[in-house]
């Protein structure tokens, strides 16, 4: 049994048919063809596969793609404006906030997430809003250096 | 501007392709006709394979293949032990790519389904029916040891028998450890402690997996595959596949961290590059974290029995100690030499020991392979030292810092000789402490914590003095200790016309910024703008050969062979330059890339004019090739011995035993630093690393030998909300015999952090009379052993 599905990956609509069990992750990977979103784990536990649907970040591997029917996702590959990247992405960056990169989209989506519900998160705001993501590289500290830096961007730019 | 490069914390160049999801990882590669392969892995942990039947699977919807043990006989031989560690009556069970009549562990491969689609290899496993008889199992190191346990393997891969589980049993000693104990237990102290270093899980945030793609009109294989070594994997997968060596091409594209976990050769990769062979097309095969856990290799695992010999003014007289380390079922790639050579050799650390023995049993058991692990053998060294130091300074009276003082190895420069036989080549371990003390007010810490528990939290210190062995290495050492491979680097070096550079090298960093500060290099050597160089790496085609990042050795060895190589450019460019300028090369002068007749500045070729001359070969001296390109193969003379002291300061709720970390600072030392950014960024990682080891990880398998902590819902990672900011200071000591004067920074924090947290903890507990607690720290165990002490 298949379910036709469309969802909008970054601005491009995408139609199929799918197995009612497949997950928006690897609908994202495979059928819309958009591989910055990882898969780290099996159990929800790593948040590599954060993505955001309709400007709300959720992990891609506990989503279902027939729940996202309709809706509009967002991935890394979609966060920058053309060449000029986000603030997020220009703070991981300026301040060291990856190493080996596989867990930075799911990383930075759930920064905006956390930055899109408070502005100016203090330190322990950030920790506590980046929990639920795995890194193994950079202890997080420069991720928590990036996120504050990217809120202060933000911020001066509002 | 260029000369400044070197010591710049410049943005990396890796990062714009990662931040955008542009990067592509193994599991990111599609290739045209490409099929999927899962893993049929054993449901026991030790067991006799009866049936299995493969029939439902192959008729699924999708499946091109299913093949057993049966079907790779003769095609795929054993997967190599690359470590022959000699003298050590080293014993290689034969570790097949599917096991066919016993299973060893849980992850142990059984069957290989392709098929068109991945969901579609995923059902038709399900499908395969596989019995076992189950056999006893065993998966402590200790217990696998011991006369009643349960034996793994009857015979080794010559046909010896393998008696009592036993892999290896390897020895270093030193000076007169039995005088030095019966002088202690007659006037001195002795100390004995028992130490867990428990089975950890790497995590390397991306899987491991295999994309291969045979061509069958060539013979040629290609393999992307998430490896720390391309070079060491085409080399192995010629061995077990057969395909020659110039036919096999290995990519590691963008790989997602390694942590030691992906320095070994693995079935499934082979496995995957047979399916290729025999379907005749590409296969990908990416394990899932589960599985990841289940079969992918993880370290420590020891258990030591240590004693102390000490003077009662706590100078140290000898060191005795016996380790089984759990090998797990098979010996992974570089297994036998990580406790053995990265362990035993380190334990004199930054002290002065004059009497050591340390027998070490490398034990089979029902468990994955364990192989290296961030540190590899010394941070198990460092734990052992440092917990022992702290015991003798409660034992004595005194604080540890001063126990440590007393026994440091005073400031050298040029070499230092240590029982084990290793030859240190700098350091200045009393200078690092006194920093680490000054700079976090250690004294009125200890002020504080004398006032007494606050709101029932008991503040702890825990120290953690450090020397790490790395920069491996001299291969000719390395085929003494039996390794089987070189430990030298290589790099090519070639100039274009325009100036600008191509940097080819054997190395093969996975995270760790590598292509930032190799560029930072020639840019440093030769006064081209870093952003003029382009480094590449991880391709077998188009590098030269290399040995692999891992044991903190990219910089230090492979960023040695590129600077020697940039460095024969500039003297090739100076003879150029002489020539152009029509002066003799002596009297030329070099200056930021600049070639100049000394005294006069203004007449002068810069290294773009010479590139440019060198390509299009217009005027040469007489007998110059035309080009400007170098190639080194840098081979170290010694290895390079990096260190430091750590501090962490915990608090610990009594009634809860909740540990809190709340503060720690690293003090490194890894000499001078190409890029001080990515080396605060790699202490931070090891650092957490370690005290993950300390307080919250541990895998477990139950007494059937199934794996307990089997996914990341069950082993506990450090999470952000977990930890404190970690303040990161250093010193700065060159080594004497490297180009650059660098060590290697990559393992320092997690050599370092495991003993300084454990140290904090009990510190704290200290007034409640806790003595020690098997890691992790979870605050039951921690409430336990208060429970105890408060009973005795």
């Amino acid at each position: 049994m298949t379910v036709p599905v469309r969802i909008t990956v970054n601005g491009r609509p995408v139609e199929r048919d799918v197995e009612p069990r497949l997950l928006l992750v690897h609908f994202i990977r495979v059928f819309a063809e958009q591989t910055g979103t990882k898969i780290g784990c099996d159990t929800s536990q790593c948040g590599a596969c954060t993505v955001l649907i309709d400007g709300v970040s959720a992990k891609s591997c506990t989503t279902l793609a027939v729940q996202a029917d309709g809706s509009s996702v967002t991935t890394i590959e979609g966060l920058s404006d053309g060449e000029q990247l986000h603030p997020l992405q220009e703070s991981f960056w300026n301040k060291h906030g990856l190493q080996c990169g596989f867990c930075t989209p799911g990383m930075i989506l759930a920064s905006h997430e956390l930055l899109r519900t408070n502005a100016s998160p203090s330190e322990a705001e950030i920790r506590h809003g980046l929990e639920g993501n795995m890194c193994r590289c950079t202890g997080y500290q420069n991720i928590v250096r990036a996120v504050r830096d990217a809120a202060e961007t933000m911020a001066t730019a509002k | 501007m260029s000369s400044r490069i070197f010591g710049s914390g410049i943005r990396r160049r890796e990062d714009p392709r990662l931040i955008t999801g542009s990067a592509l990882y193994t599991h990111d590669i599609t290739l045209p006709g490409m099929a999927y392969a899962v893993m049929l892995r054993s449901s026991h942990a030790h067991a006799r394979i009866t049936r299995i039947d493969t029939d439902r699977a192959a008729a699924a919807p999708g499946v091109l293949a299913v093949y057993t043990g049966a079907d790779i006989e003769g095609a795929l031989q054993p997967v190599p032990c690359a470590w022959l560690l000699p003298d050590s009556g080293l014993k290689i069970a034969p570790y097949p790519c599917i096991a066919r009549d016993v299973v060893h562990y849980t992850g142990d491969i059984v069957a290989v389904v392709v098929a068109e689609e991945l969901p579609q290899a995923h059902d038709a496993v399900e499908l395969i029916e596989a019995d076992y008889e189950p056999l006893p199992a065993v998966t402590d190191p200790e217990q696998a040891a011991g006369a009643d346990a349960p034996q793994l393997h009857a015979k080794d891969v010559n046909g010896d028998d393998i008696a009592g589980n036993q892999a290896f049993h390897w020895t270093v000693a030193g000076g007169d450890v039995d005088a030095a104990f019966a002088e202690a237990e007659a006037d001195g102290v002795v100390i004995k402690e028992r130490i867990l270093q428990q089975r950890l899980i790497p995590n390397a945030m991306e899987p491991r997996g295999a994309v291969a793609q045979y061509n069958r009109a060539t013979g040629e294989l290609t393999l992307w595959n998430t490896t720390q070594n391309p070079h060491i994997v085409r080399f192995l997968c010629s061995v077990v596949t057969g395909i020659p060596e110039d036919k096999l091409r290995v990519i590691a594209p963008e790989v997602g961290g390694g942590f030691g976990s992906k320095i070994a050769v693995y079935p499934a990769d082979f496995i995957t590059v047979f399916c290729s062979k025999q379907l005749g097309r590409p296969v990908k095969w990416i394990e899932t974290r589960s599985e990841n856990y289940q079969a992918t290799t993880h370290g420590r695992d020891h258990v030591q029995d240590v004693e102390l010999a000490a003077t009662k003014d706590g100078r140290i007289t000898g060191l005795r100690c016996t380790v089984h380390a759990g090998m797990g079922a098979y010996l992974s790639t570089a297994a036998p030499g990580i406790p053995t050579i990265l362990h035993g050799l380190m334990l004199s650390g930054c002290y002065t020991i004059p009497a050591l023995k340390e027998d070490v049993y490398g034990v089979y058991t029902n468990g994955v392979p364990v192989e290296a692990y961030r540190g590899a053998g010394r941070p198990e060294a460092t734990f052992m030292l440092e917990r022992l130091i702290d015991v003798l300074a409660g034992e004595l009276g005194m604080d540890p810092a001063d126990v440590r003082r007393r026994n440091f190895i005073p400031k050298f420069d040029d070499g230092h000789e240590v029982i084990t036989t290793l030859n240190y080549d700098s350091g200045d371990y009393p200078g690092a402490l006194d920093k680490l003390l000054d700079h976090t007010g250690y004294q009125a810490l200890r002020e504080r914590q004398a006032a007494g528990p606050s709101n029932g939290k008991y503040l702890g210190l825990g120290l953690s003095s450090y020397v790490e062995i790395c920069g491996l290495g001299p291969s000719q050492v390395a085929g003494a200790i039996g390794f089987q491979g070189g430990l030298w680097e290589s790099a090519i070096v070639r100039f274009h016309p325009t100036g600008k550079v191509h940097v080819f090298i054997g190395a093969s960093p996975h995270g760790q910024g590598e292509e930032t500060t190799f560029a930072q290099i020639v840019a440093s050597e030769i006064g081209v703008d870093a952003g003029d160089v382009k480094i590449f790496h991880g391709d077998t085609d188009a590098t030269p050969m290399g040995w692999g990042t891992y044991g903190s050795r990219t910089t230090a060895v492979g960023g040695a062979a590129l600077a020697l190589a940039v460095r024969k450019i500039r003297d090739k460019a100076k003879v150029l330059a002489a020539h152009l300028l029509e002066a003799s090369v002596e009297d030329m002068d070099y200056e930021d890339g600049k070639f100049f007749v000394k005294g006069s500045p203004d007449k002068s070729k810069t290294i773009q004019d010479i590139a440019l001359m060198a390509n299009v070969a217009w005027d040469l001296p007489e007998g110059m090739e035309a080009g400007l390109e170098a190639s080194t193969f840098y081979d170290p003379p010694n290895f390079v011995f990096p260190y430091g002291a750590h501090l962490a300061v915990v608090e610990v709720d009594a009634a809860t035993g909740q540990v809190d970390l709340t503060g720690y600072t690293a003090l490194d030392d890894c000499g001078p630093q190409i890029n001080p950014v990515i080396v605060e960024g790699q202490v931070h990682g090891g650092v957490v690393q370690g005290i993950g080891q300390a307080l919250w990880e541990g895998a477990a398998y139950d007494d059937s030998g199934q794996l307990v902590t089997g996914s990341m819902l069950d082993y506990a990672l450090p999470r952000a909300d977990l930890l404190p900011p970690i303040d990161v200071i250093s010193t700065v000591t060159r080594s004497p015999h490297h180009p650059l004067g660098v060590k290697g920074i990559g393992e320092a924090g997690t050599i370092a952090s495991t003993a300084a947290v454990y140290n904090a903890v009990i510190d704290a507990l200290k007034p409640l009379g806790v003595k020690r607690i098997d890691m992790p720290f979870t605050p039951e165990r921690v409430w336990r052993a208060i429970q105890e002490a408060k009973g005795s």
